[in-house]
């Protein structure tokens, strides 16, 4: 992507602090990252890994008593970061738009999915009601609904998950907003239906020309959809870099454990993946020196001061074993 | 739909039945209630007993007895009391009925308001002295008992305070029909009313309130702030506009006891005729006749009441409509 201009997204050192058990624990901890004009960044990491803060944080949704969020986050040059409700209202919905993990819940079950779009569509100008709908037709069709006009009569219940993750996407891109965060969109949906929305995604930068913020646990989503990956783990980042290059050579041992669990996303799934042993810590429970150590098969006495992030070719990586000479092996890919 | 109301007819036939019986049956099961004396008279002669026992048909069996009964009430509508002797009690009943329904309608306005006010209030102000103040105030609604209250009520403006500006316009005690003098009904009721709705009001914001919070951790209402619509139209389109269907089946619990004679000790406080009343007098008296009349009314209150209750929840509830919830 075009890395002279500003990009649509700079974040840098976001801190999410919450207080747990009467002291504050971090459970995002300094994560940057940039978001270029029409780019599909992937953030992956397993569950608890902060996705989800990160993404609303951003949106200005994080409203659990006692929140500290700091660092900064410029959304076209305009800084989210402790900016008011009031403003943060204007852009949610026109210019940063989010979609959720389960499209069933997300739909407030008692208005059809059509009066939903069009809410949102009136909330952000002087529309009509008559036009609103229009062009919430036009938008379920764009997204692939057959009958949109009848779809958009239907309350969400009446609806497949597919029918309202497209609806969902619908909805989030009425506006136009140049940011869309996707948090998990096809976890909720089986393969086939995952890989059409997946596609979808990708056709929005071509035709809405919006960028992505895509996040996911599964390696094979970031695989088929992202130009970029950010590896989190325990709220601070393991890895990222071009996804071409993070999939052929991971440089944190991290990376290349949840490469090795990406299931097909074509053809059976095998019976059993390979995980990975354990789990991720809680943020109160991270240790002093790098958060993966208890259960890398690398650790050694030098993970036990925290590796800060460093380049290393196009990626930048958070681990001892790239200073230490001792690479990963590169990988066959089949991307 | 014209099945649906022939199965509800169908469930409300087998209710009343099984309900009369069951009165019936206590009725002559309960010792002392021989209605035979008591029609007699204190000190009756054999004879006078025995002529009442015939009169009113106590030496048929029971059955016999209760379809007599059932035909007088519903057939023929001259089922008389035993205690007020020739008193019909169907038109007894019919009396008391819009007593009962203006005091509870009025309240139940009253109280729907002001908890649906109240509790959204608190619920946008969470954790602010506001909502603590008026979930306080909810609790002593709650606490206070209703005959008390209607006493202090009637306290202050029919004696201590009548003659002032302020109280002046309240009526007598007792009830002005709506078609006779509307206003009068109003003033008449007005202050029955807030007496019956002070207790609905502290239970129904509360309820709201904490509804209203625990639909504040829903998918939806992040998807609703996620929209940037402004957070009234969140609380008040996505947040109470759900919540509303509990609310509803609540109130139509509510409604339905107190039309079918829950409003007692209001009705008494305030001296108006009404069905909680006439069923508490009934039940004193050991008036067979008129306890079946009231319980029968009651009974297809509740009835009536819960399908529109039902109908209530088709309008709210989507899922509901296609019978999937
Ligand atoms: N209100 C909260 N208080 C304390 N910890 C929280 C709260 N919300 C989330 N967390 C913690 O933050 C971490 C990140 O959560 P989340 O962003 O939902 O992860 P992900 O989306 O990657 O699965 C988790 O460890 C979770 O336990
Ligand atoms: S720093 Fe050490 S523990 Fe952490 S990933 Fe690298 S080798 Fe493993
Ligand atoms: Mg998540």
């Amino acid at each position: 992507m075009d890395a002279d201009a500003t990009p649509l997204l700079a974040v840098r050192d976001l801190t999410i602090a919450l207080p747990v058990g009467g002291r504050m624990v971090n459970i995002i901890d300094s994560v940057s990252f940039t978001l270029g004009a029409r780019e599909i960044l992937g953030i992956v990491g397993e569950s608890g890994s902060g996705k989800s803060m990160t993404a609303l944080a951003l949106m200005g949704l994080i409203d659990a008593p006692g929140a500290r969020i700091t660092g900064s986050a410029r959304f076209k040059g305009r800084e989210l970061v402790g900016l008011p409700q009031r403003a943060f209202r204007t852009l949610r919905g026109r210019e940063i738009a989010m979609i959720f993990q389960d499209p069933m819940t997300a739909f407030t079950p008692v208005y059809t999915v059509g009066w939903q779009i069009d809410e949102q569509i009136r909330a952000h100008g002087r529309v009509t009601r008559k036009d609103a709908r229009a062009r919430t037709i036009r938008l379920l069709g764009d997204m692939g609904v057959p009958d949109p006009a009848r779809v958009a009569d239907r309350y969400p219940h009446q609806l497949s998950g597919g029918l309202r993750q497209r609806a969902m996407i619908a909805m989030a891109l009425s506006c136009n907003p140049s940011l869309l965060i996707a948090d998990e969109p096809t976890t909720a949906l089986d393969v086939t239906v995952q890989a059409q929305i997946l596609d979808l995604l990708r056709r929005l930068r071509r035709e809405y020309g919006s960028s992505v913020l895509l996040i996911t646990h599964d390696m094979g989503v970031v695989a088929e959809t992202c130009d970029r990956t950010m590896v989190l783990y325990s709220g601070t980042i393991a890895e990222r870099g071009p996804t071409g290059a993070v999939f052929a050579r991971p440089g944190h041992p991290y990376t290349a454990a949840l490469l090795d669990s990406i299931p097909p996303l074509h053809g059976a799934r095998p019976a059993r993946l390979p995980s990975i042993p354990g789990s991720p810590p809680a943020p109160a429970d991270r240790p002093a020196g790098c958060p993966f150590t208890p259960r890398c098969a690398y650790a050694h006495d030098a993970c036990a001061v925290r590796p800060p992030l460093l380049p290393r070719g196009v990626q930048d990586i958070a681990c001892v074993l790239p200073a230490e000479g001792r690479d990963l092996p590169a990988r066959c890919v089949t991307v | 739909m014209a099945m649906a109301i022939l199965r509800r007819l169908g469930q409300t036939l087998f209710v009343l039945f099984g309900i009369s019986v069951l009165v019936f049956l206590v009725f002559f099961a309960t010792p002392g209630a021989d209605p035979t004396a008591r029609i007699a008279g204190r000190n009756a002669s054999p004879q006078t007993i025995a002529r009442v026992r015939v009169e009113y048909g106590f030496d048929r069996p029971l059955p016999v007895q209760y379809v007599r009964m059932m035909e007088k009430l519903f057939v023929t509508r001259d089922l008389t009391s035993y205690v007020n002797r020739g008193e019909k009690v169907v038109p007894e009943v019919f009396q008391a009925a819009p007593v009962t329904v203006s005091l509870v309608t009025g309240a139940a306005a009253i109280w729907v308001l002001a908890a649906v006010a109240m509790g959204t209030l608190a619920a946008a102000l969470r954790g602010t002295w506001v909502d603590r103040g008026l979930m306080m105030l909810g609790l002593v609604g709650i606490s206070i008992p209703v005959f008390w209250l209607g006493q202090v009520a009637n306290l202050l403006t029919q004696s201590r305070y009548h003659d002032s500006w302020l109280f002046s316009w309240v009526p007598g005690l007792g009830y002005v029909p709506f078609t006779q003098d509307p206003l009068g009904w109003f003033r008449a009721l007005v202050i029955p009313w807030i007496t019956l709705a002070v207790l609905f009001v502290g239970i129904y914001s509360r309820v709201l309130r904490a509804d209203l919070v625990a639909v504040r951790g829903e998918d939806f209402m992040r998807t609703a702030r996620a929209k940037g619509l402004s957070p009234a139209r969140v609380l008040l389109f996505h947040g109470l506009r759900t919540s509303m269907i509990t609310f509803v089946s609540l109130f139509g619990l509510d409604f339905a006891q107190l039309v079918g004679g829950g409003a007692l000790l209001t009705e008494v406080v305030f001296g108006l005729q009404g069905v909680g009343r006439l069923t508490y007098q009934a039940l004193g008296n050991l008036d067979l006749p008129l306890i079946m009349a009231t319980v029968m009314y009651s009974a297809v209150f509740v009835v009536i009441a819960n399908a529109v209750v039902d109908m209530l929840y088709l309008l709210l509830d989507p899922r509901v409509r296609d019978g999937r919830a």
